[in-house]
């Protein structure tokens, strides 16, 4: 099977049975925790603050449900309403909007402390449509600008995600960078291919937290 | 769901749509009370970023009059206390959010507001 994003949209491909099948398998939820505590400590919160967080492709709420074990309090957007649906069976506590982010993000200048996103930007990568402003670059630039101003100064937003080709990271960071985020790529365990993880750590500012990654 | 706290963040994102956008404006709303654990760091955290009348006409629109029309110099635990519900208390159902510039309607349903534009709306 080819991965998901080369197969349909995702508000296609996580249709109704797809979301709960995807939210019920334990290998997805181990999987998918793994990699939002990964995440999170790459996003270096300061220990003492309750942080107001943007969980960005937040599908069914299993990186939710951390944040909220985690004492985040959080905003999540998804472009599936499938999904979506799942998280507000599962009685999640953030608040839940269906957004395209490929539309880019309309919230105010620095409402939230950081953001985390788990296997989401690289359904970013594949164009809605034929219209131009749905091309690839249009849609991650629209992304990255409206992230930046959202996210407060300083801050870190950090992204899992699946890329097939180095291309496909250049056109990422530079995109990222034109839009005013410093920081750069984190690769774990880069020899195997199985267990090979690519992180994009985005900072505002300084990124804030003391250490750098 | 949709609470205040993100209401008093979200600006309209039509293309082109950059002077009075905010705060978009409840329409026919439900709303849902479900209890938070009361956190006064994190209220007074948030406290800078938001924007303080907005808050108050939006609670109004919800049927809540707990808040002062003006900030309080003094933030303490009875205003802070007023904060945590109105922010993180009332849960938007159902309705809409309308955009008092263009006029674009984002329906909040079963709790989830459709923030998707149309290709004409995207900038
Ligand atoms: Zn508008």
């Amino acid at each position: 099977m080819s991965r998901p994003e080369l197969q349909a949209p995702p508000e296609i491909y996580y249709g109704d049975s797809e979301a709960v099948k995807y939210t019920k398998n334990t290998r997805n939820q181990q999987i998918q925790a793994d990699l939002t505590y990964r995440a999170l400590e790459l996003l270096n919160m300061p220990p003492d603050q309750s942080a107001f967080l943007l969980d960005i492709g937040c599908g069914s709420g299993l990186s939710g449900e951390i944040l909220d074990e985690e004492g985040y309090v959080w905003a999540g957007v998804d472009i599936a309403p499938s999904m979506l649906e799942v998280a507000l069976e599962r009685e999640v506590e953030g608040d839940l909007f269906l957004q395209d982010i490929g539309q880019g993000l309309g919230f105010r200048p620095g409402s939230f402390d950081g953001a985390i996103s788990i296997s989401v930007l690289q359904w970013l990568l594949n164009a809605e449509t034929s219209h131009h402003t749905s091309a690839p670059p249009h849609r991650l630039h629209r992304f990255f600008t409206t992230l930046h101003s959202a996210l407060r100064n300083p801050s870190r937003a950090v992204f899992q995600f699946y890329p097939t080709s180095d291309d496909q990271i250049q056109l990422i960071t530079s995109t990222a960078q034109k839009a005013g985020f410093g920081g750069g790529i984190v690769v774990d365990y880069p020899n195997s291919k199985k267990a090979r993880k690519v992180y994009l750590c985005l900072f505002v500012g300084g990124g804030g937290g003391q250490q750098q990654v | 769901m949709v609470r205040l706290i993100t209401h008093n963040l979200l600006a309209c994102h039509v293309k082109g749509c950059t002077t009075n956008n905010f705060p978009l404006q409840f329409q026919d709303v439900q709303i849902e009370l479900q209890e938070a654990e009361f956190n006064p760091d994190f209220v007074r955290n948030l406290l800078p970023r938001l924007e303080w009348g907005a808050l108050v006409d939006a609670a109004k629109q919800v049927g809540d009059t707990s808040l002062p029309p003006e900030q309080p110099e003094m933030t303490d635990d009875d205003v802070l206390q007023k904060l945590h519900h109105v922010l993180l208390e009332i849960h938007i159902t159902e309705g809409a959010m309308v955009c008092s510039n263009c006029k674009h309607i984002y329906p909040i349903s079963n709790g989830i507001p459709n923030m998707l534009l149309s290709e004409h709306e995207i900038g």
